[in-house]
C-alpha cells in the first residue's frame, strides 16, 4: 500500500481536530480533496527551508473553502506546525483563518473567493515561460465552483497560450452546498467541455486514489503544448460513512458523538488499508 | 492646445522602462488601441500580454505574474476596471499583496456619448474602499510622467485613472512639483480653498484667475492622490480659510468631496461644497460639453465659491 494512502487517514484525523477546534469549516470538500492535495505535495519543488524559491512549483487552492487540508498537508511537509494551527485555527487574531493566506509560509495567493485561482496560475504559468524556468503550476477547484465565468476566461487563456507548464485539478465529488451540481448548475459532459478550450483532459476514476493521482500528473508532465486538467471524482466526505456523499456535511461541524465515530472509522479505514 | 494624451505619456513611459527591465509587463484585454499601447505591444511583444475581453482574468493574470515578480500594468478602460473585475482587484491584488498597477483608461466620462456603460463615475469611491489600494488621478502630461516614474519604483498595488482626450496643462515641462502622495499646491491663497483631481485641476486654476480678477483670493491644490489623501498638505492649505470647494469628475458620493469633507469635519470644521457629477446617468456629450453642463469648469467653480461667499 502506498504510503501517502494510509497518509491520508492520519491527515484526515488533523482536519477534522482543526475544524473541531475553531469550531467550523469545510469537511466534506477537505476530505474528497485530500488524496489530491498530498499527492500533489509530495511530487511539487517546494522546500520549506526556502519557500521562496524564485524555481519552487506553485499551487493555488482556488476552492479556498478547503483550507483546513491545506494547512494538514503544508504542517505534513513542514511549512506550518500542526499543533499550533489545531490550536489557533480561527481564534481570535489567528492567521490560520478560514481561508488560504499567503503571509504563511508555503501559502502563495489569498483566495476563497471561487473562480480566482485559474487566472492567477495562467499569470505564473506565462511568468515561467517569459524566465525560462521549468517550474509546474498547480490549481484545484471544486466541481461547483465551475459555474463561475472567470474560470472559462482562464480555461481560453491557458489554451490559447499552450501553457503546458500548468496542470488544473477538479475536486469532482459531485456535490455543493445546495445539493448535486447537476441539480444545481448541470455541468454535463465536462471532459467535452475542457478539450473544447485546447486543454488536455484526463478523467481519474478514483480521485481519492494515490497511485491514480499520480499516474495522472505523471502524464501531465509528459504532455507538451497545451495544459492539463484532471478530473478527479471523488467521494465528497470520504472517510466516514457519516459524511460520505451527503450535501449536508458541505461545512457541518461535528459534534462529540460524530467526532468520536468519524475518528474510529478514521482508524478503522488506515488500518484495513494497512492490511491490504 | 496640447495635443499628446496621459494615456500615450504612460506608454512612453513604459516603453522606457521595459527597455532596462524586463520585468515590466503590460497587459490589455484588447484595449491596447485605447490604451496607446499599440507601440509598446509591438516593440516589446515579450513583455506584453493580451487577455481578450476578459477584464477579470485580465487582473488574475496580472496578479500571478506580479507574485512571480513582474512589475504587472494592467491596463482596461477604467468603467470595466473598476466594476467587472472589482473583486480580482480587491482579493488577488490588495489582499493578496502583489505589484499590479491596475490602469483604468478613458476613465470618467471620457466616453461621453456611449453612456452610463461606458462612464466611470464611481471609481474612485470603488478602490478607494478596498484597504491597501492606493488612487491616483494625474492632472497633465507632464504629471502623468512623473506619477508613472514614481510607481514603477515601488511594489505594491494601485489604481490609476486617466482620460481619453489630451488635456490642456497644468504644468510646465521641466518644471512639474511632485512628491509622491503629497498634493501639489498650485495657488497660494487667503479666502477659500479649492482642490481638484484629475481633469479637474486645469479648471480649477482657471478659477483661480477668475475669482482673483473678482478680488477673491484662492488657495488650490492639485490631489492627484486622492488615496493615500494627503490629510496634512490639505489641513495646511484649508487653514483661516472660509470656505472650501472640490471639484471631481465623479459621483457625489464616495469621492474626492467626500473624503475631503471627512478630514475637514474631523480636524478644522468649515463649509465643503462638493462639485461632482450628478447621481443620475450623466448626460450625452463629449467631456468638455458635460463639464459645462453640470458646471464643471472654470467658471462654474468660480460661480460656486462666489456664491458660497455671497449667500
Amino acid at each position: 500500500m502506498n504510503a501517502l494512502a494510509l497518509k491520508a487517514y492520519e491527515l484526515r484525523q488533523d482536519v477534522l481536530d482543526i475544524i473541531v477546534s475553531g469550531g467550523g469549516g469545510h469537511i466534506g470538500g477537505d476530505m474528497s480533496s485530500m488524496e489530491i492535495m498530498l499527492t500533489l505535495y509530495s511530487r511539487m519543488n517546494v522546500d520549506p527551508r526556502n519557500p521562496k524559491d524564485p524555481d519552487r512549483d506553485r499551487f493555488v487552492l482556488s476552492k479556498g473553502h478547503c483550507v483546513e487540508t491545506l494547512y494538514a498537508v503544508l504542517a505534513y511537509k513542514g511549512f506550518l506546525d500542526i499543533r499550533e494551527v489545531k490550536a489557533r485555527f480561527s481564534k481570535f487574531g489567528s492567521e490560520y483563518i478560514g481561508h488560504p493566506h499567503n503571509t504563511l509560509p508555503g501559502i502563495e495567493m489569498n483566495s476563497g473567493s471561487l473562480g480566482h485561482g485559474l487566472s492567477v496560475c495562467v499569470g505564473m504559468a506565462l511568468a515561467g515561460h517569459m524566465d525560462g524556468r521549468n517550474y509546474r503550476v498547480y490549481t484545484l477547484m471544486g466541481d461547483g465552483e465551475l459555474a463561475e465565468g472567470s474560470i472559462w476566461e482562464a480555461l481560453m487563456a491557458a489554451g490559447h497560450y499552450r501553457l503546458d507548464n500548468l496542470c488544473a485539478v477538479v475536486d469532482r465529488n459531485h456535490l455543493q452546498i445546495s445539493g448535486n451540481t447537476e441539480d444545481v448548475m448541470g455541468h454535463h459532459d465536462l471532459h467535452a467541455r475542457f478539450a473544447a478550450f485546447d486543454w488536455h483532459v484526463i478523467d481519474v476514476a478514483d480521485g481519492n486514489d494515490v497511485d491514480q493521482l499520480n499516474a495522472a500528473f505523471d502524464e501531465a508532465e509528459r504532455t507538451r503544448g497545451k495544459p492539463t486538467i484532471i478530473i478527479a471524482n471523488t467521494v465528497k466526505g470520504k472517510g466516514s460513512a457519516l459524511m460520505e456523499n451527503k450535501a449536508s456535511w458541505h461545512h457541518h461541524l461535528p459534534n462529540a458523538e460524530e467526532y468520536a465515530a468519524i475518528s474510529r472509522e478514521l482508524k478503522e479505514r488506515k488500518e484495513a488499508l494497512e492490511h491490504e | 492646445m496640447n495635443k499628446i494624451a496621459n494615456r500615450a505619456v504612460m506608454c512612453e513611459v513604459l516603453k522606457e522602462a521595459a527597455a532596462r527591465d524586463r520585468d515590466v509587463v503590460v497587459l490589455c484585454s484588447d484595449s491596447r488601441g485605447s490604451a496607446s499601447l499599440t507601440s509598446f505591444a509591438d516593440t516589446y511583444p515579450e513583455q506584453f500580454v493580451e487577455t481578450g475581453i476578459a477584464e477579470q482574468d485580465l487582473v488574475g493574470i496580472a496578479a500571478g505574474l506580479a507574485s512571480c515578480g513582474k512589475k504587472a500594468f494592467a491596463v482596461s478602460p477604467a468603467s470595466f476596471l473598476s466594476t467587472r473585475s472589482y473583486e480580482q482587484c480587491k482579493v488577488d491584488c490588495a489582499y493578496s499583496g502583489t505589484n499590479v498597477k491596475l490602469v483604468g483608461i478613458s476613465g470618467g466620462v471620457s466616453y461621453g456619448a456611449l453612456g452610463m456603460t461606458h462612464h466611470s463615475a464611481q471609481d474612485i469611491a470603488a478602490m478607494s474602499a478596498i484597504p491597501g489600494m492606493r488612487v491616483y488621478l494625474p492632472s497633465d502630461r507632464h504629471q502623468t510622467r512623473r506619477l508613472f516614474e514614481a510607481l514603477l519604483q515601488d511594489t505594491r498595488t494601485a489604481y490609476i485613472r486617466l482620460g481619453r482626450n489630451p488635456v490642456e496643462d497644468t504644468y510646465e515641462e521641466g518644471h512639474v512639483p511632485f512628491e509622491m502622495d503629497r498634493t501639489t499646491v498650485i495657488s497660494e491663497g487667503t479666502d477659500v480653498l479649492l482642490v481638484a483631481c484629475g481633469e479637474m485641476v486645469r479648471p480649477m486654476k482657471d478659477a483661480v484667475e477668475l475669482l482673483k480678477s473678482r478680488g477673491i483670493s484662492a488657495a488650490a491644490l492639485d490631489m492627484y492622490c486622492v488615496k493615500p489623501l494627503d490629510t496634512e498638505g490639505l489641513l495646511k492649505a484649508a487653514r483661516g480659510k472660509k470656505l472650501v470647494v472640490t471639484a471631481e469628475e465623479h459621483a457625489p458620493f464616495g469621492g474626492l468631496g467626500s473624503m475631503v469633507a471627512q478630514v475637514i469635519s474631523a480636524h478644522n470644521p468649515m463649509r465643503v461644497i462638493n462639485l461632482a457629477l450628478p447621481d443620475t446617468p450623466v448626460i450625452t456629450g463629449t467631456s468638455a460639453e458635460v463639464f459645462a453642463h453640470y458646471g464643471l469648469t472654470g467658471e462654474g467653480i468660480a460661480a460656486a465659491v462666489r456664491q458660497a461667499l455671497e449667500g
